[in-house]
């Protein structure tokens, strides 16, 4: 591990400032940030440490909605009874992902900046766009199972890993900030995450010394049907291969409302307002889901190893569908 | 720097780098917490961390100085175990040992969740958690046994939590 200064914060404005300068990086729980810098693929010059922040709080507020900090861990806020009771879909794909161990420590500030899992983002010795801009992308014709189908670049295929990322795109999140200068944003979760195109160093679209502070979730969808489902190798502590987080309303036999993210499929959590499109007013039944799965993948490119996601993404949208509507 | 582990205060001055894990192993002659991975993928250096079961390889030293840590050697030694130690002896809990402190640190972090309430991925209802044995080899997935003791760790487990419900399923973690 290279050297690095450390210094904590105690107001998040002041972590804010104090990472303005590049090379700057927060640190909560670490465990993405640790193990990248281990192996040299992150070298930050300073760490801010933001663990000890007041961001630690789950608040309901008088409209419904939650409020979240960011320094919430992931175990804390799967168990959460507000959100296990109005966010199912949170609190199961919180769960789906990681271990116990992971996700005591894990923030929910640093699950949405983890990095991609692409195994030549982790490996110094090959080429990668998104480690080393302009050096190319050893995934393309490599060994790419795990990686992209949808919003590819010819620079990178790599995939956000997270789960909870999922769900909170299915629940229209919005992330709240504060950069160095003390300005405070929120940006909505559709906006948060970028696509490689030709800068796929970037993942999002924060500034440097830009600090989350709270994600904000919506008032809930009262008789909303939650699932997240997860398809990966083995049961237990994988990344997802595909996954969907569903948000759907069943009004007099029709579909009311349809929210459907993705993972595993793109460089963001995955949205398609055509898929839903198609199936809202609808009454739900197998050649309906057909339909919506087509629009889903009808952009979609395999690279070899991962071909076997496009037929595997449709799957699992249907499946998901029948198994929250009844319609087969 | 200062920490409390096992109870007790210790004045050490590290390299900033220093893990938690490293901490204890190379500065302080706590040899229970092992180094199997050291990226989190084992679980073989789980600790206690306010009583939160963590990967400490994980964990810079730096940024626990306030927190109470808890390692294999503070749950008990010879001639007083913790229950979940005894049981692990009790249960051939293990083959060469390696994975064991963190497994039992795992598995004591592991029941105050359940005694918390908090769900898993194997959770039928969010709100109604009930410990089988499908719920114990989900919970402990990020401990990795090579030597596969895992029937006789779950067993270990299940004694301690009292739960008498065998789902006869298969118990791979």
């Amino acid at each position: 591990m290279k050297l690095f200064d450390y210094q904590r914060a105690d107001t998040p404005e002041q972590a804010a400032a104090s990472a303005v300068a590049p090379g700057t990086r927060f640190i909560a729980g670490g465990t993405n940030l640790l193990d990248l810098m281990k192996l040299q693929v992150e070298t930050p010059e300073r760490l801010v440490d933001v663990s000890r922040l007041e961001l630690a709080k789950i608040e309901t507020r008088e409209d419904g909605g939650v409020t979240i900090g960011a320094m919430v861990p992931n175990s804390d806020l799967a168990a959460d009874p507000h959100v296990i009771r109005n966010y199912p879909v949170l609190s199961r794909a919180l769960l789906a992902g990681a271990t116990g161990q992971l996700r005591n420590k894990a923030t929910t500030g640093g699950n949405l900046l983890q990095r991609t899992r692409c195994y030549y983002f982790y490996d110094v010795a090959t080429p990668c766009n998104k480690r080393e801009p302009g050096s190319g992308c050893s995934a393309i014709g490599g060994v790419n199972r795990i990686l992209a189908i949808l919003g590819t670049s010819d620079q990178c295929i790599a995939t956000h890993p997270s789960d909870m990322a999922v769900a909170m795109r299915a629940l229209d999140a919005t992330i709240v900030t504060v950069k160095a200068d003390g300005d405070r944003r929120r940006i909505p979760m559709a906006e948060f995450h970028r696509l490689p195109g030709d800068r796929p160093h970037i993942d999002t679209i924060l500034e440097q010394g830009e600090l989350i502070t709270h994600v904000e979730l919506p008032s809930p969808p009262p008789g909303g049907r939650h699932a997240y489902r997860k398809v990966r190798d083995r049961a237990s502590y994988a990344f997802a291969l595909v996954s969907v987080a569903a948000v759907i309303e069943v009004e007099d036999g029709r579909i009311a409302k349809a929210a459907l993210a993705f993972g595993g499929l793109a460089h963001k959590p995955w949205r398609d307002p055509e898929v839903e499109h198609i199936l809202i007013g609808q009454t739900p039944g197998k050649a309906l889901f057909e339909a919506a799965a087509d629009a889903l993948v009808r952009d979609a490119r395999g690279f070899g190893h991962n071909d076997f996601k496009i037929p595997l993404a449709r799957r699992t949208l249907i499946a998901t569908l029948q198994d929250l509507t009844g319609g087969r | 720097m200062r920490f409390t582990i096992n109870g007790r205060l210790h004045e050490v001055e590290p390299d900033i780098r220093t893990s938690l894990l490293d901490l204890c192993r190379e500065h302080l002659g706590l040899t229970g917490p092992k180094k199997g991975c050291d990226h989190g993928q084992c679980g073989a250096c789980t600790i206690l961390v306010n009583g939160r079961r963590v990967n400490s390889c994980l964990s810079l030293a730096v940024m626990h100085q306030e927190d109470e840590i808890v390692t294999i050697e503070g749950l008990g030694e010879p001639g007083s175990l913790h229950p979940m130690q005894q049981a692990f002896l009790h249960h051939d809990g293990y083959q060469c040992g390696y994975c064991t402190p963190g497994q039992i640190c795992s598995a004591v972090g592991m029941l105050d969740e359940i005694a918390k309430g908090w769900p898993s991925h194997a959770s039928t209802d969010l709100e109604q958690v009930s410990l089988d044995d499908a719920e114990i080899s989900e919970r402990m997935s990020g401990n990795l046994c090579r030597c596969a003791a895992y029937p006789n760790i779950v067993d270990a487990i299940r004694e301690v939590a009292g739960a008498d419900a065998r789902t006869g399923s298969d118990v791979g973690a």
